[in-house]
């Protein structure tokens, strides 16, 4: 096996080189940085969802004044109010994106940035009304982001029970259909299975999985009760709850009227084989290539299966393989990667990014990454982001790179750096000569640095 | 085929306006509408909003036509979000966890599908076109416009990459189909410079591909949530779409227009009566544009509901009579050959046909 390099390791499983903070230094320092106390979330702060919530139930409140009160002056201040809080909520959105970027460009553990992106993509929601649909963030913050480094099964249990999970899979509509409501309302409930499905299909066994649509509807009806309130967050309704047993994957789940078959469901989940694989493969094909080695696969699986879904061991697992370290079929950086670690390379200073008006962020970054196919968290479904190379090399996306590659850099760092120094920057000591030679021959600044950062060495890695 | 996705619910009463129905002016107050008002009269019944005006001739010569009172299957909830997704979707409820949208599953089942037969144009998301068959991407805003010196640099360094090298060539060539002014085209007429609006540049790009070897386009226009002050929001949203068929007409020419069916669809419509802020809330039956020479137009195609208290959909909305699919549907049947049972079953899951409403020529 060839020597930790820590510049490779830092460009495959973290967020880049920078010119200020010094590349991790070994594996187990990688896989501390993941154990850590979480430093640059405290210096570049998002909301959580336990806080976002409560202005949920503000505009909630405030709605209702409006309603009730119709072409009244109360009515209308309401709405005024109602208004601000909105567009307060949009700023404060594209605040957290600019934190999530900044957390990218400071951080001194990147893998565990990663991470956090892959596990929030793994889990991929967003809520579907009002307020909510701006909660993504704050979803990740307090859902995602404390359970990368500890078992699967408490990221599965905290995703999945999480109110912007319930509310972009349809969960807090679903109603057993011989509930106490559906029957005393003499409504037919409304079982939603949206949920059920994606956490068998996505979240854990995957598409090949082995279930059926038996079990897509045993574990819907195991899950009625599941819901939330902005005023409270996660409440469990006794009264949605489809009375008796369900049987999933051929384990029966006695009736409680509660949430623990729902833990017990979603541990037993977490433990299976499937499961193991499935996320293991995923991991390899987000970190290494879209065609890991199978080797490189069956050894994280092993560590899973025998540490119990220690996500921890699997890391460490996928981080000590050889094929883990290929430079082949290496896989392409998507947008957000992409973006995020060019604003590392240029060492952007928070200030100045605080500094930018919110219009000219957006067009500064966010239009670019819509262009580059990577609308920020605006995933089209709850698969969340393509894994494979094919899906981000299409014409439209690459030269969505290309314009931002040599127009963003100089709005998010006026001062650019000199091109030749730049390219030891962002692509270490392996530097191909061409790029070296571009970064010279190129006619302004601005064009070398795009240069230097759509290089398949800045690109793939 | 060209289908544009009217995000945001275009009303589809203030659109095509059914002045000759007897209770019509009575649930409009500030978004009046009949020939009195200004709009074109149709048929003597329907007439068309004045923003629309530009879509005169094409009426007359029968490369207009619109069906009313038609909604896709989605009921009650009239959320924007899980309206268009079901559109776009084409099945008839969003529980199985779909994943693509039917007009990549017509792609699916057309023979000769290449990298080049379908695009998806613009910035946002189409989920419409979605799934397994290959579907180009391009929007205006990705237009390349390096200095050649740059140029000639990034292609150097992508060499040793060959797919991201192929796909910047790529990017290449269609930066110069979208930017006509940059490879050496006359400077454009004054009248088209004022009207260098997104839709345009979009409807532009549409055009030149499908005059090449693409047959299949779609596109968004934004813009139809008219809670308030309808009469100014929807007065903009029609002449953009008016425009954008316009110049679609212009750009296609004459022997590619004449085999080409454009429609426009939105989620749902909107409520038929005006709210309190001169702007109506979602509803559920609306209207669908088709646009084209392969469309036999002049005709507003649909069962008539009625506006009366009690014809409406839940005592609020235009009743639906008819499932925006089937007219898709054939439509498509007339395009593309693809049979029924293909159509019912793989393409729009669930639907029902009935009779075909002989909508293309």
């Amino acid at each position: 096996m060839r020597p930790f390099d820590p510049e490779f390791a830092e460009m495959r499983f973290g967020c880049g080189l920078s010119p200020v903070i010094a590349p991790t230094a070994s594996v187990d320092a990688m896989l501390q940085g993941v154990a850590a106390p979480d430093a640059i979330a405290v210096r570049f702060p998002i909301a959580t969802f336990d806080t976002f919530r409560t202005r949920v139930a503000e505009s909630n409140a405030l709605r209702r004044m409006v309603r009730g009160n119709k072409g009244t002056p109360e009515g209308d201040a309401a709405e005024t109010q109602r208004r601000a809080l909105k567009r307060q909520t949009q700023i404060d959105a594209l605040h957290w994106f600019g934190q999530s970027m900044m957390r990218r460009a400071h951080t001194q553990t990147g893998f565990h940035e990663r991470l956090v992106y892959f596990w929030a993509d793994h889990f991929a929601a967003r809520g579907k009304a009002e307020l909510l649909q701006r909660a993504t963030s704050p979803y990740i913050e307090d859902g995602i982001r404390p359970f990368v480094g500890g078992r699967f099964a408490d990221l599965l249990i905290s995703a999945v029970t999480h109110p912007v999970m319930l509310s972009f899979l349809d969960q807090d509509q679903s109603m057993g259909e011989r509930s106490k409501r559906a029957v005393n309302q003499g409504k037919a409930g409304g079982l939603n299975e949206n949920l059920a499905r994606e956490v068998l299909e996505l979240h854990t066994l995957g598409v090949g999985g082995p279930y059926v649509q038996d079990d897509v509807r045993e574990l819907a009806e195991l899950f009625t009760g599941l819901s939330f309130t902005p005023e409270k967050g996660r409440v469990f309704l006794k009264n949605y709850v489809e009375p008796g047993a369900e049987t999933v994957l051929g384990k029966t789940y006695e009736d409680a009227q509660t949430i623990e078959p729902v833990h017990a469901v979603l541990e037993d989940l977490a433990l299976h084989p499937a499961t193991a694989r499935h996320l293991s493969r995923k991991l390899a094909v987000h970190f290494v290539s879209d065609t890991p080695d199978p080797a490189l696969i069956d050894h994280m699986t092993a560590r899973y299966v025998e540490t119990g879904g220690d996500l921890m061991q699997v890391y460490g697992a996928l981080l000590e393989h050889p094929a883990a370290w290929t430079r082949e079929g290496a896989n392409i950086k998507p947008p957000v990667e992409f973006v995020g670690s060019a604003i590392r390379a240029l060492a952007v200073d928070p200030a100045i990014l605080a500094e930018l008006p919110d219009k000219r962020l957006r067009k500064a970054v966010l239009m670019p990454l819509a262009v580059m196919g990577q609308a920020w968290q605006a995933f089209s479904g709850p698969d969340g982001w393509p894994e494979a190379d094919d899906a981000w090399l299409t014409p439209q996306g690459l030269s969505g790179r290309v314009r931002w590659a040599m127009s963003g850099p100089r709005i998010l760092c006026p001062d650019l750096p000199d091109p030749r120094t730049f390219v030891d920057t962002a692509l270490g000591a392996s530097a191909p000569e061409t790029v070296r030679f571009a970064a010279k021959a190129a006619e302004s600044k601005a064009e070398a640095i795009g240069l230097v950062l759509m290089s398949p060495a800045f690109q793939r890695c | 085929m060209i289908v544009i996705i009217l995000r945001g619910a275009m009303d589809g009463l203030d659109a095509v306006q059914p002045y000759g129905d007897p209770n019509y002016a009575g649930l409009r107050s500030s978004l009046v509408g009949g020939p009195q008002h200004g709009s074109l009269d149709l048929n003597g019944f329907f007439s068309m909003h004045p923003a629309l005006a530009p879509l005169a001739p094409m009426w007359t010569a029968g490369e207009l036509g619109f069906a009313h009172a038609v909604s896709t299957p989605y009921r009650d909830k009239r959320s924007h979000f899980d309206g268009q997704d079901l559109l776009e979707a084409g099945t008839d409820t969003l529980q199985g966890g779909v994943r693509d949208g039917w007009l990549n599953r017509m792609l699916q089942e057309v023979s000769g599908v290449t990298a080049d037969t379908a695009y998806a144009i613009g910035l946002g998301d189409l989920p419409i076109l979605r799934g397994k068959a290959p579907v180009a991407n391009w929007t205006p805003e990705a237009s390349l416009s390096l200095s050649p010196q740059a140029e000639r640099l990034l292609g150097m360094i992508s060499e040793s990459d060959p797919a991201m090298h192929a796909a910047l060539a790529e990017a290449a060539l269609l930066s110069a189909v979208d930017a006509p002014a940059m490879s050496g085209a006359p400077a454009r007429d004054a009248q088209q410079a004022r009207k260098s609006g997104k839709h345009l540049k979009i409807a532009e790009f549409a055009a030149r591909r499908l005059r090449e070897d693409a047959r299949v386009a779609s596109f968004s226009l934004n813009g139809w949530d008219t809670h308030r002050g309808q009469q100014r929001g929807l007065k903009s949203a029609l002449g953009e779409l008016a425009d954008t068929l316009v110049h679609l007409k212009q750009e296609l020419t004459a022997p590619v227009w004449a085999k080409t069916a454009v429609v426009a669809m939105t989620e749902f419509g909107r409520t038929a009566r005006e709210n309190g802020t001169k702007g109506t809330d979602h509803g559920t039956g609306g209207l669908m544009v088709m646009a084209g020479g392969a469309i036999r137009g002049g005709k507003v195609y649909g069962d008539w509901p009625g506006l009366d208290a009690q014809d409406l959909y839940a005592g609020r909305d235009l009743m639906p009579t008819r499932d925006v699919r089937a007219h898709a549907a054939w439509i498509m049947q007339a395009m593309t050959g693809l049979d029924r049972p293909t159509l019912e079953r793989v393409i729009f899951p669930g639907l029902e046909m009935g009779d075909n409403p002989g909508i293309v020529l």
